[in-house]
């Protein structure tokens, strides 16, 4: 199987997953809209990063940190993937005293190194680790996932300014440009247009892709130039809810809850896809 | 390898004061703690840390004037083994970047050591946005973090020593200017949650830390002067809190008084009343501190004054409450 094949298939079961676990959530509600949004390039790195042991204390391996961290349930599907959790494990989500909460909480067997979920915190924990993965002479790279609207918080570009001028071109952010945030469009919410321009103006590398297109994802992560002196910085266009027809661009799905006929309806759209 | 602490030393710590002892005594601790980093937002002079700055150009970083991202780089940095110090004026190392205090270091447990430097009224003339009286009851509702307020120079370099050694995160709030008393003149036992007693007394116990420690055996020597022997201890570490010295002390005295240059909500008088509240018999506590206001600026010593937080306070409150 090629590796775009593999990693679409790796995209569909996240998505399944995602709902799945939307599901077993019931009426407590989950956040599927930037979940499913954010998962293609989930997929990728889940694909292509050299990620952690299971005792979770490599040195020598990439860093992941879901600053968004309320799209945790892609995370949380990447890790049942590749073997970190298991199916009781997804079932848990969301139940009393489970380790897989509506947030990441950092759980260093389970790969997760950081509790996030509070916006704009991610990048400056990336900005710390990027630091530290240079001093130690350790040629991995650390990669955050931002929400657009997380991008309204003033400490992500007090992180921002910092990795600039600590040339940390081991740090590769990717903003997950889906043009919604919990309460309606970016636009109506805080205008945050020209975002490339933004981080590029922070002295970032930049580049805007369509965050669902495989070839174009794996083109911008196999050229990231390590000489750089600069970090790296991801505009993916995205679209809120993608792969389920009634979920995209509704941000009544931002945060809901999915019932048995919407999960079994997205099932059998994503089965289609799988095909 | 023990610090190397001499008579001579303490007096020069005392004449520097806190903040550029806390600067001063890294370029030693960086010997026993090799992770060490510290990191800052652009008060390296501020704090005394010109010299390691410069020197140890590997173990400092300047985040600029942006302290949710210093605390959150030190959390990075602290995830990946290092020993990270972060430190910027009190109002800004504790309630700017509260949150990411709470999600960081306490949540996360990643550990960090915050040195809050000139907190309290020492910055008077600057105003109330620069003094701080509000951290210690801000950080003690954090769980998992040490607060210790160190009563002289010396005790502020027993304090980041210490807290460097320790597996949790603290915070260090450094009050007190140069030519800072001596409260300890020669080498002691500190240990984290542990007072020390130093003046032992009858039936009143003077509860203090940070700079008015030296207050608090200043009024204690004037009262035995008038055969009132009171106790002074210091409660250098607000949290956790040394109940076993609380709860001991209660069975025997008639008076407890608290005194510390923080409102009186939140800081260390209300640590003390949260234990005594528990026991079924104890004795009277008076809180003096700072009585939940902002008053107009001035120089630390007017402030002191104008808030009660001195010898003559302490003294009269003390005979006040004997003679009820």
């Amino acid at each position: 199987m090629s590796d775009k094949k593999k990693s679409l298939n790796f995209s569909n079961k996240i998505r399944k997953n995602i709902l799945k676990m939307g599901f077993f959530a019931g009426s407590k509600s989950a956040h599927l809209g930037g979940a499913l949004s954010i998962s293609d390039i989930i997929s990728y790195l889940f694909s292509n990063m050299t990620f952690t042991s299971k005792e979770g204390d490599e040195e020598n391996r990439d860093r992941f940190i879901l600053s968004k961290g309320h799209s945790c349930l892609a995370y949380y599907s990447a890790l049942f993937e590749i073997g970190f959790l298991n199916d009781n494990d997804l079932k848990s989500f969301e139940q009393d005293d489970s380790d897989l909460l509506g947030h990441p909480v950092a759980n260093k067997k389970i790969g997760i190194d950081f509790s996030t979920g509070s916006l704009g915190m991610g990048l400056s924990l990336g900005v710390g680790v990027a630091i530290s993965l240079k001093k130690k002479k350790i040629n991995k790279k650390v990669f955050v996932i931002l929400g657009d609207g997380e991008c309204n918080e003033g400490s992500v570009w007090e992180a921002a300014m910092a990795a600039s001028k600590f040339n940390l071109e081991n740090l590769v952010v990717i903003v997950d440009k889906n043009n919604f945030q919990q309460t309606g469009t970016t636009l109506d919410i805080m205008p945050n247009e020209k975002l490339e321009a933004k981080w590029k103006s922070f002295g970032w590398n930049t580049q805007s892709i369509d965050g669902h297109d495989y070839d174009q994802i794996e083109n911008y992560f196999t050229k990231i130039d390590l000489n750089s002196k600069a970090p790296n910085a991801l505009i993916a266009n995205t679209i809120k809810g993608k792969g389920v027809s009634f979920i995209e661009n509704d941000n009544n799905w931002h945060h809901a809850v999915l019932t048995k006929k919407n999960y079994e309806d997205a099932l059998m759209e994503l089965e289609k896809d799988a095909s | 390898m023990p610090l190397n602490i001499d008579e001579k030393k303490i007096k020069l710590w005392s004449t520097i004061g806190p903040r550029a002892s806390f600067g001063m005594s890294a370029l030693d601790l960086i010997k026993i703690f090799p992770k060490l980093m510290i990191l800052t937002c652009d008060v390296s002079t501020s704090a005394g840390l010109d010299r390691f700055r410069k020197l140890h150009t590997n173990n400092y970083l300047d985040l600029g004037i942006a302290e949710q991202n210093l605390i959150g780089v030190a959390a990075g940095m602290a995830s990946e083994g290092y020993n990270v110090v972060t430190t910027t004026f009190a109002p800004f190392q504790v309630i700017r970047c509260c949150e990411q205090i709470k999600v960081n270091a306490g949540y996360m447990k990643q550990k960090i050591s915050m040195v809050g430097i000139a907190s309290g009224l020492v910055l008077g003339n600057l105003g109330f946005t620069h003094c701080c009286i509000e951290d210690i009851g801000i950080m003690r509702s954090i769980p998992n973090i040490n607060i210790i307020s160190p009563a002289d120079s010396l005790e502020t370099i027993k304090a980041f020593e210490a807290v460097l050694k320790s597996e949790r995160s603290s915070y260090i709030r450094i009050t007190g200017a140069q030519n800072n008393p001596i409260v300890y003149d020669q080498d002691y036992k500190f240990e984290i949650g542990k007072a020390l007693k130093l003046v032992e007394g009858e039936e009143v116990v003077i509860f203090s830390n940070g700079s008015l420690v030296s207050e608090a055996i200043n009024a204690s020597k004037e009262l035995k002067k008038e055969k009132i022997n009171v106790s002074v201890i210091n409660m250098h570490t607000v949290k956790p809190i040394d109940r076993e010295t609380i709860i001991r002390e209660a069975k025997n005295s008639k008076l407890f008084i608290s005194i510390e240059e923080h409102n009186i909500i939140g800081g260390l008088g209300s640590a003390i009343a949260d234990v005594l509240s528990e026991l079924d018999h104890h004795p009277k506590l008076i809180k003096l501190g700072i009585s939940d206001t902002y008053s107009k600026g001035g120089s630390y010593d007017f402030l002191k004054k104008k808030h009660g937080l001195d010898k003559e306070t302490i003294v009269n409150t003390v005979k006040k409450n004997l003679n009820e």
